[in-house]
């Protein structure tokens, strides 16, 4: 019997992916750890590499298909001497792979239908390891006929399980966003797309905006994650705000003379603002530890490490890896990991582990001359910083008017974590390592 | 005297009281249990499984006068009801002594004697008006269950008008019985004394026998007990009892007209009234409403630290439904996280008459009136090849769905051996699986459980055997 090469689970929370390549094609011999194809998951696209030898029979989901739902399966392999014949008899037999993957070009992105027990997002309140979410039948169904997202259901029955009662309260209470959102106008059938992204429908903003030409994008799978997950960060983390203005006028002669200590041959270094930045930080939570946490129902989490990730803009997105351990780390060692983590999230090769997770971010648009800003924080993390341009600007010094760099950042914090005091006491402490940073260097 | 300090206390040691000291002591807790008659309360010792015992008796002598149907003959087939009555008895000793046994497996203190509220997290124990021990615990679950509720002018005497207690150990088996109530208990006693050889007459006040089961199944029972010669006025109500010498005369009165039965006994079994006397209830917060303690959902009464479980709450007056009130209770008392309080529609209700009854859930009157669209499956027994060649062809599954989300909203049987097989129906409901899991089911052939398929295949028009 041909074995079904199915849509491979990338990372813990990986539900569905795009098949950006194959690199085999039907009649291909395959050994185990060849990469047969490319997958583009969440955040970064990915090598899989095939555990069994054969020979590709059959390619179920044709390059550049969207929303290919872990488990899929995406390929037959022929074993060795098999007839390939059994092929048909096993395609039919396999579960049909979702709605026929689209072409990639310009139909939106192909999201199966009809099985909202594989919709896991991101983080569904009844979501365990691996993505299932634990539901009822009872309750399955009931969600699916009234287009409810099962992953944003908190379920209370058993183990967390989504019973009836579950469904009942959704159905009654304030309104969940459903599957289609509230006004979408759309044929029975389409109206229950099973992972609610955040927003209109596309026939709705074109009527709310007069049909205006327009060219369509697809949504990449790092668009999805970024819409869900923010969107999801502004409506249940209860943000707030608050700003400071550091002076840099020492930190830049410091900067510039280290750098000018960096040794010319092959162990050089070349230390920015944001390395900066990114040590002050870290110090700044490892004296005020309560901000270095995240909210969970049961407790709040006071994180033993201080992992900073960094927001890095890409073409089509960001990605936030992370400079882990940051506080345990000299500025030469942080500058070269910073260095060669935006260099290689800029072609796509992260490792996962170099992306998820973090316990705090910062986020820098000084390059930009922006003066400064506030961030939307990563969940679950307790809090990011937004960091704005080194600017020249008039201060006051013991009454007198003066010129010096000032930059301001902006902490967003979560209030459910980080109390005010404590979102002051971290700024008032990263204030201090930047415009002493001989401090930051003990 | 003694004195000592628990975490938990228990009154009452039946099915609800033993299990909530049981999980107390597998959570770590120091449990003490006061019993003033014997360990397993009244359904060890006097309630479901001695009942079991004697039904057991009277389903043999009714098999005996019917071999002739397997192709056996047999002379001179009799019993003595003494030795009846001694095996149920000896059953429920055995089932006492068991319960002992694991108090003692899980270091339970068990104290023989009346248990009073003494004051906050305090119970007095006495025996024979003599203190025995003065117990502190800062929990403290009642269980001190039910008892046969008695109706002016027909209270029992124990000697010629009956409760469950003496009808449980008759002397002889009397000629002829007037059972009043149709219930659990009543019709239980009936089908005994029925298949034992008396004359037995049901007087219910509601218009059907079984009144809390399916309208259905209460229609074919009824037809089940009058074919075996019992007689049934519904819509009736026993207006007096002239107590004789060894017989009863009683004046029945249905639509408006009187007539009069002599029989030898008279049962009574109308209903469970709560023990809510002599506890120390007064000067508490606990509230009683019609013989019944008031609890909420984790069975606490208005007293803090005060619990109560069973039948002592309230209907259903089941010995499984108490005893996960004692779990829930103990276990949100622990603090544990995953307890959840318990669902009475998920409770199955079994009687063991015969044909036996067995039912879960909404009856299809019930679901209608809740506004579900209700949609309905029936099995007749006779459609299945075990209860025929068990020479059991009478019988029935009645499922009941919400058409809309396939929900199982009940499911009522009755038929041989339908209490063992309704826990089936009762994980389906736990479970909250819909037709389609019970339709792809697979039910071994050939047993009798193939008629709860079918019933369900019934239900969306796709019965195989009918």
């Amino acid at each position: 019997m041909p074995i079904e090469i199915r849509m491979p689970a990338l990372s813990p929370t990986m539900t569905e992916g795009n098949l950006a390549r194959w690199l085999k094609k039907e009649g291909d011999e395959v050994h185990s750890g060849d990469v047969i194809a490319e997958i583009e998951t969440d955040k970064a696209t990915m090598e899989y590499e095939a555990a069994d030898e054969g020979r590709i029979g059959k390619i179920i989901v044709p390059e550049g298909a969207q929303g290919i739902k872990v488990n899929q399966p995406i390929a037959l392999l022929l074993e060795e001497g098999e007839d390939p014949a059994t092929l048909e008899k096993f395609a039919a037999a396999a579960p049909a792979p979702a709605p026929a993957p689209a072409p990639a070009s310009t139909a939106p992105p192909t999201v199966p239908l009809a099985q909202p027990a594989a919709a896991a997002p991101e983080r569904g309140p009844a979501r365990l390891n691996g993505g299932r979410v634990f539901a009822s039948p009872l309750a399955r169904r009931m969600a699916q006929q009234a287009g409810l997202d099962l992953a944003a259901i908190r379920g209370s029955g058993p183990q967390g399980r989504i019973v009836k009662a579950d469904i009942d309260k959704a159905l009654a209470g304030p309104a969940r966003p459903p599957a289609a959102a509230p006004g979408v106008i759309a044929a029975p059938g389409v109206a229950a797309a099973p992972r609610a992204l955040p927003g209109f429908a596309k026939e709705q903003v074109l009527a709310l905006a007069g049909n205006p030409p327009y060219t369509e994008k697809p949504h990449s799978g790092m668009r999805r994650v970024i819409a869900r997950r923010l969107s999801e960060s502004k409506q249940t983390i209860p943000h707030y705000y608050m700003s400071v203005d550091c002076v840099i006028d020492d930190l830049l002669k410091i900067r510039a003379a280290l750098n000018a200590k960096a040794p010319s041959d092959g162990g050089g270094y070349r230390i920015s603002v944001n390395d900066f930045v990114i040590r002050a930080a870290a110090l700044a939570l490892r004296q005020v530890p309560a901000a270095n946490a995240s909210w969970s129902d049961e407790a709040i989490l006071l994180w033993d490490r201080v992992d900073i990730a960094v927001a890095v803009a890409l073409d089509d997105g960001l990605i936030t890896p992370i400079v882990k351990s940051a506080d345990q780390k000299g500025l030469a060692q942080i500058a070269q990991e910073a260095k060669d983590l935006v260099e290689r999230a800029r072609a796509g090769k992260l490792k996962l582990e170099e992306f998820q997770g973090g316990t705090f971010s910062i986020s820098n648009l000084g390059m930009y001359g922006i003066r400064e800003f506030a961030a939307v924080i990563n969940p679950p993390q307790g809090g990011i910083l937004a960091v704005g341009a080194g600017q020249q600007r008039p201060v006051v010094r013991d009454g007198q008017l003066a010129v010096a760099t000032v930059m301001t950042c902006t902490l967003s914090a979560d209030h459910r974590v980080v109390d005010g005091a404590i979102g002051a006491q971290f700024l008032g402490a990263f204030k201090k390592l930047v415009e002493d940073p001989l401090t930051m260097l003990l | 005297m003694a004195e000592s300090s628990f975490d938990l206390v228990v009154i009452g040691s039946g099915p609800g009281g033993y299990v909530a000291a049981i999980r107390a002591a597998q959570l770590g807790m120091k449990a003490a249990i006061v019993e003033r008659e014997q360990l397993g309360g009244i359904c060890l010792n006097w309630g479901c499984i001695p009942t079991k015992a004697l039904l057991r008796a009277s389903e043999i002598n009714h098999l005996l006068h019917h071999l002739d149907a397997y192709g056996f003959s047999a002379q001179a087939v009799a019993y003595d009801p003494k030795k009846v009555v001694a095996r149920s008895r000896a059953v429920a000793k055995q089932l006492s002594n068991g319960v002992a046994h694991l108090m003692r497996k899980n270091k339970i203190t068990v104290l023989d004697g009346d248990a009073k509220l003494a004051g906050k997290g305090r119970v007095a124990v006495t025996k024979d008006g003599k203190p025995v021990a003065e117990l502190a615990a800062p929990h403290i679950i009642l269980a001190t269950g039910g008892r046969a509720r008695s109706l002016p002018g027909l209270e029992p005497d124990g000697k010629l008008v009956w409760t469950y207690r003496e009808a449980m150990v008759p002397p002889a088996i009397p000629k002829s019985l007037l059972v009043v109530g149709s219930g659990a208990i009543g019709i239980e006693f009936a089908s005994f004394y029925r298949d034992m050889g008396a004359e037995v007459t049901v007087v219910e006040v509601l218009d059907r026998v079984l009144p809390v089961e399916d309208e259905e199944i209460s229609a074919f029972a009824r037809k089940s007990f009058e074919k075996q010669g019992i007689k049934i006025h519904t819509g009736a109500t026993v207006k007096a009892l002239k107590r004789g010498k060894d017989n009863v005369a009683a004046q029945i009165e249905a639509n408006g007209k009187t007539s009069d039965i002599t029989v030898e006994r008279v049962i009574l079994a109308v209903g469970i009234v709560g023990n809510v006397e002599d506890v120390g209830l007064e000067g508490t917060q606990v509230k009683v409403e019609k013989t019944h303690v008031v609890v909420d959902e984790w069975l606490r009464t208005g007293e803090p630290g005060l619990y109560a479980i069973g039948d002592l709450v309230g209907p259903p007056w089941l010995a499984h439904k108490a005893m996960h009130e004692g779990v829930i209770c103990v276990e949100h008392i622990a603090g544990l996280n995953d307890v959840h309080p318990l669902d009475l529609r998920n409770i199955p209700a079994c009687t063991y008459c015969r044909p036996q009854v067995a039912s879960v859930g909404l009856t299809e009157k019930a679901a209608r009136e809740a506004g579900y669209e209700v949609k309905t499956g029936h099995f007749p027994f006779i459609g299945n090849g075990k209860a025929i060649a068990l020479g059991e062809p009478e019988g029935m599954v009645k499922t009941v769905f919400d058409g809309k989300t396939g929900e199982l909203l009940g499911a009522h049987m009755i038929g041989a051996e339908v209490t063992e097989l309704i826990q089936g129906y009762a994980i389906a409901k736990t479970l909250e699986t819909t037709e389609s899991e019970l339709i792809r089911t697979i039910f071994p052939h050939p047993t009798i459980s193939e008629t709860m398929h079918e019933s369900v295949l019934d239900a969306y028009g796709r019965a195989i055997h009918f």
